[in-house]
């Protein structure tokens, strides 16, 4: 047992990458869904025992590969902010799972089927890969695994449209991976190290006096993360992307893909480069409270004027990614607390939406608003799972998305900024609009042709949407769990490794 | 004169840099996805010579340690580029099936004959 346990960081990497080359042996779905269903829970398992280990078992695991001694081996390093973001990315990958079976049997063409759970593993490994991994190289190659991976699964939709998305997503992500790739060679060139602790040690206690490739670097490393976040002006590729791609993988994109991005550029601004630099020295925190606010309120607007669900939903999440960088921009404890406890708190969130509204289109082939008029009557459970997502993205007290709010106004408090509170209350009530839409279509119309003949869908797909829906309530009543380790990890980054 | 000097010495970063911008401008000045993919790949290339140029020293010699020898140049940029390098590949082998498809799906692979069709997404 032991044994296993020295080598849970590298497992769970492992696990997912071993699993999607077993599945692409298949060629049938259905075999191919086991074995991947399978190691998404196995995965999960490892991941919470890797946070159990790292906030009881007294701090953060150094994993090292082979004879190579850090810094120059590569390190796989768990504190408490990543086993915090690897539960939630295999959480979200074990939920969801169950569901695809039906979900994807439906909406991919049968040959196609078994590489859909391919591509699904592999992106999973490389989104865990860019998490648990302590340098700046591994995160570059890990990244495009998971892109690469992403892509695919985008194409994979029936929908013409998909491979457009797909393709425009693949030149900017590109972009983005290159960028990141161009800040790291600075980085490299000028320290000589890729370690992210080793660069941030070399760097020197932060200053001022950052020779200009440091700066440029950040610049790079920022910019080239963001695109792949969706942070406001970068993220037009994102709605499409969302919009096209089959069910299953916009849940679990929506749920983890751009959270891991977010959680690398906690790494660079607060572990690499330091707090005091970051946010003291240069205006970084002005440039990213403003895209944030833009991003909540844009981002928003986009979402009310869009007819179409899954688009009106991407629109969403680029707001929401405003509200998390929101709170980075704060760069105090309660705004990073927030951050991180959105990184989950709306991870759940947007996957119990996405999930909802792939149920809808298993029964009515549609995915336009008005035509989900009366669904409140014939799909009652699959429309309450809505409403409880909707709720907590709008942030209603009871709800997950209540708490991240709530901390990220104290944190907003705390700095003086007052005016962001009725911003972040503004932001919400704008939330309300769109929500409402879904629901007034559901709810308050009679029930046409198309809406008559729906049911509630399988069991299978039922029940992962209501035990998210019930954890979007748990986690807004009981934030013991999520709060706590997120403070730590919060903690952890403003006290940082300097 | 201080200009040129420095133009001259470090002549390998300034093609890097043009390669770089001129990768970075065909994907964003072309509309045919075939050209786009074809300044992604330069984009990409760029940053291989980023990389490689700094690990060169000049009398370096492969890091084989022999008394006859003091200066080594540094292996790693070239392992990193090597899997760069991948990547790249399997990018640019992902893009062009994605254009294949998207051909047969629309019947051209120029941006704006697409919109055209489907209307702006």
């Amino acid at each position: 047992m032991s044994s296993i346990e020295a080598h849970l960081p590298i497992l769970q990497v492992l696990v997912p990458l071993v699993g999607a080359l077993i599945t692409a042996f298949f060629r049938s779905g259905t075999r191919s869904w086991a074995v991947a269903l399978v190691t998404c829970w196995l995965s999960f398992g490892i991941a919470a025992w890797l946070l159990v280990k790292v906030t009881h078992g007294g701090g953060p695991i150094s994993y090292v590969m082979g004879p190579w001694v850090v810094p120059q081996g590569i390190e796989y390093r768990v504190d408490a902010l990543n086993a915090f973001v690897l539960v939630l990315v295999t959480a979200v990958g074990a939920m969801v799972m169950p569901y695809a079976l039906k979900s994807v049997a439906q909406e991919v063409d049968p040959h196609r089927q078994a590489w859909f759970y391919t591509m699904y593993l592999l992106c999973l490994s490389g989104l865990l890969g860019m998490t648990v991994t302590g340098d700046a190289f591994n995160v570059f190659v890990f990244m495009e695994i998971s892109s690469l991976a992403t892509y695919v699964l985008i194409a994979l939709g029936r929908h013409r449209r998909g491979l457009l998305a797909s393709y425009q997503y693949l030149i900017v992500g590109t972009i983005g991976a290159t960028m990141y790739v161009i800040g790291v060679a600075f980085l490299y060139i000028v320290t000589g190290s890729l370690n992210l602790a080793d660069i941030a040690s070399r760097l020197g206690p932060a200053s001022a006096e950052f020779s200009r490739p440091v700066l440029a670097a950040l610049a790079f490393l920022t910019v080239g993360v963001c695109l792949k976040l969706a942070l406001f002006p970068l993220h037009v590729w994102l709605p499409n992307a969302y919009a096209y791609a089959p069910s299953v993988a916009t849940s679990f994109l929506a749920g983890t893909a751009t959270k891991v991005a977010v959680y690398l550029l906690m790494r660079i601004f607060f572990s690499v480069y330091g707090v005091s630099f970051t946010f003291d020295s240069l205006p970084v925190a002005d440039v990213l409270l403003v895209l944030s606010v833009a991003a909540m309120f844009l981002a928003s607007f986009s979402a009310i004027f869009e007819s179409h669900a899954k688009r009106m939903l991407a629109h969403s999440s680029v707001a929401q990614i405003g509200y998390i960088t929101l709170g980075i921009s704060l760069a105090n404890q309660a705004g990073l607390t927030s951050s991180i406890v959105h990184l989950f708190n709306h991870a759940i969130t947007k996957a119990v939406l996405f999930l909802a509204m792939g149920a809808v289109f298993y029964r009515i082939r549609s995915l336009r608003i008005d035509d989900f008029a009366g669904l409140g009557r014939t799909m009652p459970w699959t429309m309450a799972v809505f409403v409880v997502g909707g709720l907590s993205i709008i942030g209603v007290p009871g709800t997950a998305g209540f708490i991240s709010k709530w901390y990220l106004a104290i944190g907003a408090l705390e700095k003086g900024y007052w005016p962001l509170l009725f911003l972040i209350v503004l932001s919400s009530l704008i939330a309300v609009v769109y929500i409402g839409k879904v629901v007034e279509a559901a709810y308050f119309r009679d029930v046409t042709e198309r809406t008559a003949a729906a049911r509630e869908p399988p069991a299978s797909m039922l029940v992962p949407m209501l035990v998210l829906a019930a954890a979007t309530i748990y986690f807004g009543l009981d934030t013991r769990a999520t709060v706590d380790v997120s403070a730590a990890a919060a903690n952890l980054l403003l006290g940082g490794s300097r | 004169m201080s200009v040129i000097s420095e133009l001259v010495e470090r002549y390998n970063y300034f093609i890097t840099i043009f390669l770089m911008v001129a990768g970075l401008y065909v994907v964003i000045a072309h509309g045919n996805m075939i050209k786009k993919l074809v300044g992604l790949s330069l984009f990409q290339t760029s940053v291989y010579l980023l990389y490689i140029a700094p690990g060169k020293i000049i009398g370096g010699t492969p890091p084989i340690i022999d008394p006859a020898y003091k200066v080594y140049s540094n292996p790693l940029p070239h392992v990193l580029i090597l899997t760069a390098i991948v990547v790249g590949v399997a990018t640019l082998a992902l893009g062009l099936a994605l254009v294949v498809r998207i051909h047969e799906a629309y019947g051209t692979i120029e941006e704006d004959e697409i919109f055209s069709q489907d209307g702006e997404i």
